[in-house]
């Protein structure tokens, strides 16, 4: 690379130095404005709700508000209906919360029963748990709201949680991933002091699970945060709206008046923060946890 | 592990076998797989062939009582006015086909670009790998598809910083393009996934190839792209499946408009089924979707014998 010689025509001749800093420049310059551009549109969404309405769309392209309209947040959280953000917020951290512990925690304990346990029929149970992974919501949608209608469930969380009982695909295969990497020296010590299966599991694998369990409930947590269609089928009355759900519900109200923009962006803002707080404080997991299912799947 | 008074291989093998004998059991393997079973059977094997069965029925849901029988078996009817009186779903299978062959190939070159623009020791590429994945991150919401919907209005952003005024979601020709931007923008998880198997790719192969004079371009289509076939494979099988389910962006961005140039399969699954009721059409639709997305990986895996290279043996464990 060093030796490659630097055109003449230009006339000006630099040191490796200077083209090395010349290089750094221009990578700089342009893979930072490239990256600006990426994250412009939400720093836009960011800074409409600030702004009053109007200014909004007079000054459309600018990401300084004119001045700081924090009332936008405290109109927006007033929700519609009568019913507040806090209902809204509550409902999607009961989603959330209790679907990302649903998941992670039976997925753990599937996987190790993939992952170090032999038994019959063994082979047949993991291709077809793989082959859920490709299998479109909608070919299970429609059956098992008929299910959940059938026993009284619809309007309640019991639709969006139980079957995340059963763990999910992506997430067993990946703490199986995980399993197989760890050493089997410290199971068969255990086993010949004694230890069952289930203590194997309890002692001596889930301890070492920690990363790969913060990976899966990180991704958990984000998905079921942003999950719509669930919601929009399972939760009709606006009480149980989560956020997601409420978001759509509050920008489509139309009717009399001009539409609060601002408001409708600062809650829009807002719905983005939980997700956004775990992506800053867990980067290396999510990164880690990408690169890694992804290269062995 | 201090047993030294036996022969250290027949310790090893003697507790191989055993630990061996002790690993296999089929009651214990059953019972810490049985939440997945159980949900297995219960929320994907059942649900799948009762939407088969409902696919040959004029099953809704309005007040009728699916136990009690209040349906009739239609036979083919179903499909037969899926695939010859539905205009509106030709026009749906269309509009995914187009979303699919645009946004899934464009996402991945995106990805690819900018992970080779990324794959580099300089400083703070850390800071623009979080920068470049922020979307990515947020994209699935309905905020952010939301914002999306805004900054294509006719006096939106997007019109603003072009000097055009493009009424994107009136324009059949433009409306889809709103879309497959807003999956392009989320090239996150692909480009993360490219990163991590060009820093496998070694070294000193470039440098091999610049002594022999090989120039970028050519470096390029002969080590890094065979080296990352089996990855683009990979994120082409995942990216694909997905892009045939794509909902929330289509429910909230477009709805579908105009003249059903955007309604995607599983948006038109969802009008049928749970706006119009009609929950046996609905299924034979969902059915078809899944025959398709069978089809479509089977082909992907089938073709991956003539384009994907795998390394030998070595890398793998």
């Amino acid at each position: 690379m060093t030796t490659k010689a630097i055109p003449k025509s230009t006339g000006i001749t630099l040191t490796r130095r200077q083209r090395r800093l010349l290089n750094a420049v221009l990578y700089h310059f342009f893979v930072g404005l490239v990256g600006i551009a990426m994250v412009y549109p939400i720093l836009w969404m960011v800074s409409a709700s600030f702004k009053e309405t109007a200014d909004i769309w007079q000054n459309i392209s600018s990401i300084w508000p004119k001045s700081l309209h924090l009332e936008n947040y405290s109109n927006g959280w007033k929700g519609f209906g009568g019913i507040s953000f806090t209902t809204f917020y509550k409902n999607s951290f009961i989603y959330s919360g209790f679907g990302t512990l649903f998941q992670v925690a039976s997925s753990a304990v599937v996987a190790y029963g993939f992952a170090r346990i032999e038994f019959s029929g063994k082979r047949i149970c993991f291709a077809l748990m793989l082959s859920t992974m490709m299998l479109p919501d909608q070919v299970r949608m429609i059956p098992q709201y008929i299910l959940f209608n059938e026993l009284g469930w619809v309007n309640s969380f019991a639709p969006l949680l139980v079957p995340r009982l059963g763990g999910a695909a992506f997430f067993i295969f990946m703490i199986i991933q995980f399993i197989r990497g760890i050493p089997t020296e410290l199971d068969e010590a255990a086993m010949i002091d004694g230890c069952g299966k289930a203590g194997i599991f309890f002692r001596i694998i889930l301890p070492q699970l920690t990363p790969a369990m913060i990976t899966a409930a990180i991704f958990s947590f984000y998905w079921t945060w942003d999950d719509f269609m669930t919601p929009l089928i399972y939760l009709n009355s606006p009480k149980m709206y989560t956020v997601s759900v409420a978001l759509r519900a509050f920008s489509d109200r139309g009717g009399g008046g001009a539409t609060d923009w601002g408001a409708i962006f600062a809650m829009s803002t807002l719905s983005l923060l939980p997700v956004f707080i775990i992506f800053v404080a867990f980067q290396r997991y999510l990164v880690e946890g990408i690169s890694t299912t992804g290269l062995k799947g | 592990m201090s047993n030294s008074a036996l022969p250290a291989t027949l310790v090893g093998s003697k507790r191989r076998v055993r630990a061996r004998h002790w690993r296999h059991s089929n009651l214990a393997g059953y019972l810490f797989i049985s939440p997945w079973l159980i949900g297995y059977l219960l929320f994907a094997l059942m649900p799948i062939l009762a939407s088969l069965m409902l696919s040959f029925t004029n099953y809704d849901v309005l007040g009728h009582n699916i136990l009690r029988g209040d349906w009739d078996f239609v036979g083919l009817d179903n499909f037969e006015k899926m695939f010859y009186h539905d205009y509106r779903y030709w026009k749906s299978v269309k509009a995914t086909l187009n979303y699919v062959v645009f946004a899934v190939p464009l996402r991945l070159m995106f990805a690819l670009a900018v992970a080779m623009l990324l794959n580099t020791k300089r400083h703070g590429v850390y800071f623009y790998r979080a920068a470049y994945y922020t979307p990515s991150v947020v994209g699935g919401s309905v905020a952010v598809a939301l914002m999306w919907r805004e900054i294509f209005q006719r006096d939106g952003l997007v019109n603003n910083i072009l000097g055009t005024e493009i009424y994107w979601f009136g324009n059949p020709d433009y409306a889809m393009w709103v879309l497959v931007t807003l999956a392009v923008w989320q090239f996150g998880s692909p480009m993360l996934v490219f990163l991590a198997g060009l820093r496998q790719i070694p070294q000193d192969m470039y440098e091999a190839a610049s002594i022999d004079g090989a120039n970028f371009f050519q470096r390029f289509w002969r080590i890094t792209i065979p080296l990352l076939t089996p990855i683009i494979f990979f994120n082409l099988v995942m990216q694909t499946i997905n892009g045939f389910q794509q909902f929330t962006q289509a429910f909230i961005v477009t709805g579908g408009r105009p003249l059903d140039r955007t309604l995607l399969y599983p948006l038109y699954v969802y009008n049928r089924g749970f706006v119009s009721f009609q929950m046996g059409y609905a299924s034979a639709m969902a059915w078809v979707l899944l025959v398709t997305i069978a089809f479509f990986t089977l082909i992907l895996f089938a073709s991956s014998r003539l384009w994907v290279y795998y390394q030998g043996d070595e890398g793998k464990s």
